[in-house]
């Protein structure tokens, strides 16, 4: 995955997570942050649909298990719109 | 969908840098202007990930200055059949816009009967100002949505009954435990009924039983105190039924309202809280050039000027009715404008485009003076405080320039297309009302009375009857010990109607005064609206065969009243007592003083020359026609 992708979405986390940017990592999940439940997953999920311009469907979404994860997926589909 | 905020605001930086320096500012402690740059954020870039970082942001502010920042604190309670926590970040940023400190409590999904119905549940505990029942029809009547086509005709009207009475139940018994305001969605009707268009044939169809709920739940509604409706039904319409739906979130997560139209719905129940937290706007002051009509009425004329019922001028008659709506809910309006009061009063009495008249404002700051100024004294002549302003102007430097100078008032972000002006006052939820009383609706009619009683008539049949109407009486004498440091002052300070602007100091103006070649007269003006002063001052200079005006200005405040001619007219009848043939005078243009820049042609000077520093008039003193206007007392010392 390229640096900006990651980059971008780490910040679209750290406004729904209220965490600094640096403190994500591409590990970090629902197990490593506290206020990651289905609601903030929720939120993740329009955030990123919002910021890439892209369409998350119900399979998607449940990839999403990692901040890493979501990266690659966002990276999936932008390629795949292309 | 339409973007109410479309507008980059002068300072013309990218969120990213705005964020940063909202950092900044509440790092040094400018919490004021932080508090603008977040609702400046905010209004730019209304996305959910930006209102995470305002509600954030806000919260900090709200703990750093000790909860000072003058917001309205509300409780709102949702109460609902779907998720809604996604639109409630972005609800808080719209209600911080509005001055409103918004704290939420949002029911468990689905027990919205149970929230009400249980004295004890943390409805009750939360002690709302306001709640929202969202309850959609495939909760609220199942059978009606789902199963319409297995009903027999009386089944259905039973359900639709069954509905109706089920609301009123919760109502009454929400009343029995609160007094908080109850906002109830209407139901939607589908978007593809059962019987496909067999179904609008009858009032007993799908759609028609669910817009015979809707009416009931009206009628219910009215019955009670503080109960309202909030149209869903419309809103889901206004923005198309199917792009208002999102079908893949509805089954995932319960959120049937697709993400681009969060932020509209937010914007719904802002309609309501705005006026149930009581931040309206009493008055809405509009600017008139390219707001009120396209052009420039200075400049373009009468025949130049945009308004009329086709196209471009349609867009103005357009935000005219919508101004007219507004008015009719008791809000009163107000004129703000950079111009001279006779250009601008002919084109609101005369142009035939027009469909709003003097009368229809309740205060008219027509000038050359500070809008923001400008809109204080309106506020104190309406006897209303300016956080119950509302301001709408096309240029986006008038519009932050009173955002600077008084960031309570309401300033509507009015987007760059004037086909779009109409909706930004239609949207603006600080004109919502939810009562109507005769004396709203009569409110404008009142005041336009008053306003006759007291002679301030503002319409009338030409400017001379107007400058008759003021009783001016202008004192003009040469300059004392009395008047030298007002003298002094204004050459220093006065910049648009300013001739030459040739800054003087007092000890430069005695020594002027001390020689018999310069003359330095001063004129004060009073009128049947009090004593404006020491309003102008004009240096004249006697060199060979001609008087040259070396210096000549006037204060804005009186600037279009003829004033201005019975000054030049003195200064040309003592040069031709003096004997001399010709009297001229110089434009200096700088980039504020085009108020003036026709005064000389205007009083039937003639164009000399025009030289890279300015142009050079000239009036020819035996065949001058020049005098001053008979409706002013002129009483010179």
């Amino acid at each position: 995955m390229t640096a900006s992708t990651f980059e971008q979405v780490r910040n679209v986390a750290s406004d729904i997570f209220g965490i600094p940017a640096d403190k994500i990592t591409a590990e970090s999940s629902p197990e490593t942050i506290d206020n990651w439940d289905s609601m903030q997953h929720l939120n993740l999920v329009l955030a990123i649909e919002e910021k890439f311009g892209v369409q998350l469907e119900p399979e998607d979404i449940e990839q999403m298990k990692n901040i890493g994860a979501v990266a690659a997926l966002v990276e999936k589909l932008q390629s795949a719109a292309r | 969908m339409s973007d109410l905020t479309s507008n980059p605001t002068p300072g013309g930086q990218n969120p990213p840098d705005l964020r940063a320096e909202i950092d900044a500012l509440i790092a040094q402690g400018t919490f004021d202007i932080a508090g603008r740059r977040l609702a400046e954020l905010w209004r730019r870039d209304p996305a959910s990930g930006t209102a995470s970082f305002v509600i954030s942001r806000f919260e900090e502010l709200r703990e750093k200055t000790r909860d000072k920042l003058a917001l309205t604190k509300f409780k709102l309670a949702i109460l609902r059949s779907f998720t809604v926590e996604p639109i409630v970040p972005m609800l808080r940023a719209e209600a911080f816009a509005y001055g409103i400190d918004l704290e939420v409590h949002v029911g468990d999904f689905n027990t919205y009967v149970q929230d009400i119905l249980d004295g004890q549940s943390s409805l009750y505990r939360f002690a709302p100002n306001a709640v929202v029942l969202a309850v959609r029809t495939d909760q609220a009547a199942p059978e009606l949505w789902r199963d319409f086509a297995d009903l027999a005709p009386e089944a259905a009207q039973q359900a639709a009954e069954r509905v109706v009475r089920g609301y009123e139940q919760w109502i009454a018994a929400f009343r029995k435990q609160s007094e908080a305001a109850l906002i109830i969605h209407s139901l939607e009707c589908p978007p593809s009924p059962s019987l496909g268009i067999l179904d609008s044939q009858s009032d007993a169809g799908q759609s028609g039983l669910i817009r015979q709920i809707n009416r009931e739940l009206q009628r219910v509604s009215a019955e009670f105190h503080g109960v309202y409706s909030l149209d869903y039904e419309a809103l889901v319409a206004r923005h198309g039924s199917e792009h208002w739906h999102d079908e893949r979130k509805w089954l995932t997560a319960r959120l049937p309202i697709a993400a681009g139209y969060l932020l509209q719905m937010a914007r719904e129940w802002m309609r309501f809280i705005v006026p149930l937290s009581g931040r309206t706007a009493k008055v809405l002051v509009v600017d008139l050039d390219n707001t009120l009509w396209g052009g420039v009425i200075g400049e373009d004329g009468m025949a130049g000027i945009k308004v009329g019922p086709e196209y471009p001028g349609a867009a103005y008659q357009s935000l005219h009715r919508a101004l007219l709506d507004v008015s009719r809910k008791g809000i009163l309006l107000a004129v703000c404008s950079k111009n001279n009061f006779d250009d601008a009063m002919e084109a609101l009495e005369k142009h035939p485009g027009m469909l709003v008249h003097a009368k229809h404002f309740a205060a008219l700051r027509i000038n050359w003076t500070d809008k923001a100024q400008n809109l204080r004294e309106i506020a104190q002549e309406l006897n209303v405080g300016s956080d119950a302003l509302a301001f709408l102007d096309d240029n986006p430097f008038e519009r932050e320039q009173v955002r600077a100078a008084l960031p309570e008032v309401t300033v509507i972000d009015l987007p760059k297309n004037p086909l779009e002006y109409a909706s930004a006052v239609r949207n603006c939820a600080a004109f919502e009302r939810l009562t109507l009383s005769t004396e709203d609706q009569q409110r404008t009619e009142m005041y336009a009375a008053q306003k006759q009683r007291a002679g301030a008539e503002q319409s009338f049949q030409s400017k001379e009857d107007f400058f008759r109407f003021l009783d001016q009486e202008a004192e003009l004498e040469p300059v004392s010990e009395l008047t030298l440091a007002r003298v002094a002052q204004l050459t220093q300070k006065t910049n648009q109607f300013n001739l030459t602007t040739r800054r003087y100091t007092e000890p430069q103006i005695v020594k002027m005064a001390k020689q018999p070649e310069w003359h330095i007269f001063s004129i004060r003006v009073r009128d049947r609206f009090g004593d404006h002063g020491l309003v102008g001052v004009a240096i004249a200079h006697d060199e060979g065969e001609q008087c040259e005006v070396d210096t000549f200005l006037l204060s804005c405040r009186v600037i279009g009243r003829t004033v201005e001619t019975a000054l030049l007219a003195h200064l040309a009848e003592s040069a031709a007592q003096r004997g001399y043939k010709r009297l001229v005078g110089r434009f200096l243009p700088t980039k504020k003083n085009a108020p003036a820049r026709d005064f000389y042609p205007q009083h039937g000077f003639e164009r000399q020359e025009t030289n890279g520093a300015g142009t050079l008039w000239t009036l020819d003193l035996k065949s001058s026609t020049l005098r001053c206007p008979d409706w002013i007392k002129l009483k010179v010392k």
